[in-house]
C-alpha cells in the first residue's frame, strides 16, 4: 500500500490525538450504556433490514456476553400514517386502506373495519353475509397461522422446508379469496351491511375440498414441531409470559391464551354468528414459546371446526343490506367501538362522527403493536438467537404496527 | 429416544419429495411464463373505460360525470369534461370527457371507482404484466389507452358482462316504455 491511500485513510480512522472518536448517537434509540471498549456490555442493533425481524423492526440489544440485559424495540420504519388518511378519506375509502394494515389477514381487518361502521350506524348484515364473514374469517386465521408456524421454525434455523410446506398450504386458500374477492391478499371484500360479492356454489365446493385436504397437513406439520429435539429444546421454558404481566399489558389473542387465560372475543363478544357454533377455546399451561407454537396449531383445527359447521350451516339469501348506499355515505353522530378476534389478538377499530362524510377520528387498535410491548419482560436472560424465537412466536406484522 | 422426534421429522420431509413427483397436491408449482393459470372470473387489476360499439371516441359510455374522481381514495383520477356533447348508447346527448387519466402506479385495485360509477362505464381490467422501465408517463394511462371494447369486456369477465348489458338493456326499455 502506497502513503498517498494511507493518508487518505487516516481520515476516516479519526483523530490521531489519542482520543476516540465521537459516534454521533440518536439519544430517543441509545440504550445509555458503555460502549465495548470500556465496559463489559455490547450494544447490538438488530434490524430493520435483518430476515428474521418480519419486516423493518429494529430491536436495540443490550448483551452480556451472549445474554440479553436491556432490549429496546425501534420502530416506526413503516409509518404509512393510516390513521390520518382515514381521517381524510370517506368511510369507504379507508375500507382497501385496512387491507394494508396486516396484510396476511386483509380479511379480518375488513370485518372489524365494517363492524364498526355497522355498529356507528345501526347498519343490520345479511344471514348469508354473516356466514360467508366467519367463514373468511376462519380460512384467513388458517392460513395466517400455518405461515406464523413456517416463518417460526424458519427462524430456528429450519431454513425453507416447512415454511414452504405452510405457503404451499397457504397458497390453496388464498386461490380461494383470489377468485371469491379478485385479489389473493389485497381482497377488499366486505362492505357496510355485507359483502361485495357472492360466493357461488362452485366456490364453497372448493373451499370444501381444501378444508378436508387441510387436516392432512396438519399432522404432517405437528409431526415436523411437537415431538422434534431441536424444536422443543429451542422453544420450551423460552420467553416465559405469565397471566398477570399478560392481562396488565393488555396482550390479546393466542398469546394471551397461551399463558392460560380465557379470553377469546369470539365467545366474550359473540359478534357475528359465533354464539351458534361448537368450538373449544385452547389454552396453555406455561406462557413460553412451545405454548404459543402449540396454541395456534390446536387453533387451527378449532378453526376447521368451525368451517364445517358454517358450510353446514349456510343460508341462501342477499350478501348485502339493499338500505345501505356507499355513495356519500353519512352515518350519525356519535362513536363506536368495533372489535373481532383477529389471528393475532383483538382488532379494534374507533370511529368518532361528526356527521359528515368523513370520520372525525380514526383509530386502530392493532394486536400486533400491543403484543409487542412486552418484547422486553420476554428476552430478558435468553440469547440472542432466542430473541429471534420469541419475536417469531409473538407474531407480528409490521405493516399493523406501524400503521 | 432422542432423535426419534427428528427422524420421524425427516419422514415427513421424505414423503413429500416423494410424494411431490406423484400428487398434484404436494407440487403446485406453476412454471411462470410457460405455464399460466386461467385468472378467475373475479380477477382484477386495473381499471378500464368500456365502450359500446367500434369505435373508442363515439361509442365510450363514460359522461364525465367525475364521481369516481371524487371517490377514489388515492386520488388517481383525472377528469376534464368536454364542452360539447356527444350521444350516448341511448342516444341522449351527453358530456364526455376531454382528459381522462388513470395513474396506475397510485391505483391500489381497490375497485371502488367500479362500485360507483353509475354508468357501468369503468370496470377492472386483468392484465398484469405490465412491467416497464419508466415510471412516469408508461405507468399514467390515458384515455385512449384506458378504452377498451365491450367485446373485450365479454372476454375477460364474461358473467358479469352478461348481467351488465342486461340490466342496461331493461334499463333502455324502461325509458323507451316512458317516453
Ligand atoms: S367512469 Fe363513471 S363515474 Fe367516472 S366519470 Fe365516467 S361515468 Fe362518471
Ligand atoms: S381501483 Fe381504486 S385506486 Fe384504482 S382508480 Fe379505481 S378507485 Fe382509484
Amino acid at each position: 500500500m502506497n502513503m498517498s491511500s494511507r493518508a487518505e485513510r487516516s481520515v476516516v480512522e479519526g483523530p490521531r490525538d489519542g482520543t476516540s472518536p465521537v459516534i454521533p448517537r440518536d439519544p430517543s434509540t441509545a440504550l445509555g450504556m458503555t460502549t465495548r471498549l470500556d465496559g463489559e456490555l455490547l450494544e447490538v442493533s438488530m434490524g430493520p433490514q435483518h430476515p428474521s425481524t418480519h419486516g423493518v423492526f429494529r430491536m436495540n440489544v443490550a448483551l452480556d456476553g451472549e445474554t440479553v440485559v436491556k432490549l429496546k424495540p425501534v420502530f416506526g420504519y413503516l409509518h404509512r400514517n393510516h390513521e390520518k388518511i382515514g381521517e381524510n378519506t370517506s368511510y369507504l375509502g379507508s375500507m382497501p386502506y385496512t387491507d394494508r394494515l396486516d396484510y396476511f389477514c386483509s380479511l379480518t381487518n375488513n370485518w372489524a373495519y365494517a363492524l364498526s361502521v355497522e355498529k356507528l350506524a345501526g347498519i343490520e348484515v345479511p344471514e348469508r353475509a354473516e356466514y360467508l364473514r366467519i367463514i373468511l374469517a376462519e380460512l384467513t386465521r388458517l392460513q395466517n397461522h400455518a405461515s406464523l408456524l413456517g416463518f417460526l421454525l424458519s427462524d430456528m434455523g429450519a431454513w425453507g422446508t416447512p415454511l414452504m410446506y405452510a405457503f404451499r398450504e397457504r397458497e390453496k386458500i388464498l386461490d380461494l379469496f383470489e377468485s371469491l374477492a379478485g385479489s389473493r391478499m389485497m381482497c377488499d371484500y366486505m362492505r357496510f351491511g355485507g359483502c361485495r360479492v357472492d360466493a357461488g356454489p362452485d366456490w364453497i365446493g372448493r373451499a370444501k375440498k381444501v378444508l378436508d385436504a387441510f387436516p392432512r397437513f396438519l399432522d404432517e406439520f405437528e409431526k415436523l414441531l411437537v415431538s422434534n429435539e431441536i424444536v422443543i429444546a429451542r422453544t420450551q421454558h423460552i420467553g416465559k409470559l405469565t397471566a398477570d404481566l399478560a392481562i396488565s399489558a393488555g396482550i390479546t389473542g393466542p398469546m394471551l391464551r397461551a399463558s392460560g387465560v380465557n379470553y377469546d372475543l369470539r365467545k366474550v363478544d359473540g359478534y357475528g354468528f359465533y354464539p351458534r357454533f361448537k368450538f373449544r377455546v385452547p389454552l396453555g399451561d406455561h406462557g413460553d414459546t412451545y405454548d404459543r407454537l402449540m396454541m395456534r396449531v390446536l387453533e387451527m383445527r378449532e378453526s376447521i371446526e368451525i368451517l364445517k359447521q358454517a358450510f353446514e350451516q349456510i343460508p341462501a339469501g342477499p350478501v348485502m343490506n339493499p338500505k345501505v348506499k356507499l355513495r356519500s355515505f353519512r352515518p350519525p353522530v356519535g362513536e363506536a367501538y368495533g372489535r373481532i378476534e383477529g389471528p393475532k389478538g383483538e382488532l379494534g377499530f374507533y370511529l368518532i362522527s361528526d356527521g359528515s362524510s368523513n370520520p372525525y377520528r380514526y383509530r386502530v387498535r392493532p394486536p400486533s403493536f400491543i403484543n409487542l410491548t412486552i418484547l422486553e419482560d420476554l428476552c430478558l436472560g435468553h440469547t440472542v438467537a432466542d430473541v429471534m424465537v420469541i419475536l417469531g412466536s409473538v407474531d407480528i406484522v409490521m405493516g399493523e404496527v406501524d400503521r | 429416544m432422542i432423535g426419534i422426534g427428528i427422524l420421524s421429522g425427516m419422514a415427513v420431509t421424505l414423503r413429500n419429495f416423494v410424494g411431490s413427483y406423484f400428487e398434484k397436491d404436494r407440487l403446485i408449482t406453476v412454471q411462470y411464463p410457460e405455464e399460466r393459470e386461467t385468472l378467475p372470473e373475479n380477477y382484477r387489476n386495473f381499471p378500464f373505460l368500456v365502450y359500446d360499439t367500434d369505435d373508442a371516441a363515439a361509442g365510450l359510455r363514460c359522461v364525465a360525470c367525475k364521481i369516481c374522481e371524487k371517490e377514489c381514495p388515492p386520488q388517481c383520477i383525472y377528469i376534464v369534461k368536454s364542452d360539447d356533447k356527444k350521444p350516448d348508447y341511448m342516444g341522449k346527448l351527453q358530456l364526455y370527457p376531454k382528459v381522462f387519466d388513470i395513474d396506475i402506479s397510485v391505483c391500489m385495485s381497490c375497485q371502488i371507482c367500479v362500485e360507483v360509477c353509475p354508468f357501468e362505464a369503468i370496470k377492472m381490467d386483468k392484465v398484469f404484466e405490465l412491467s416497464c422501465r419508466e415510471r412516469f408517463d408508461t405507468l399514467l394511462m390515458r384515455k385512449e389507452e384506458l378504452s377498451k371494447s365491450n367485446i373485450y369486456y365479454h372476454k375477460i369477465h364474461p358473467v358479469e358482462a352478461a348481467e351488465v348489458d342486461a340490466n342496461l338493456a331493461a334499463a333502455a326499455e324502461a325509458k323507451k316504455k316512458k317516453a
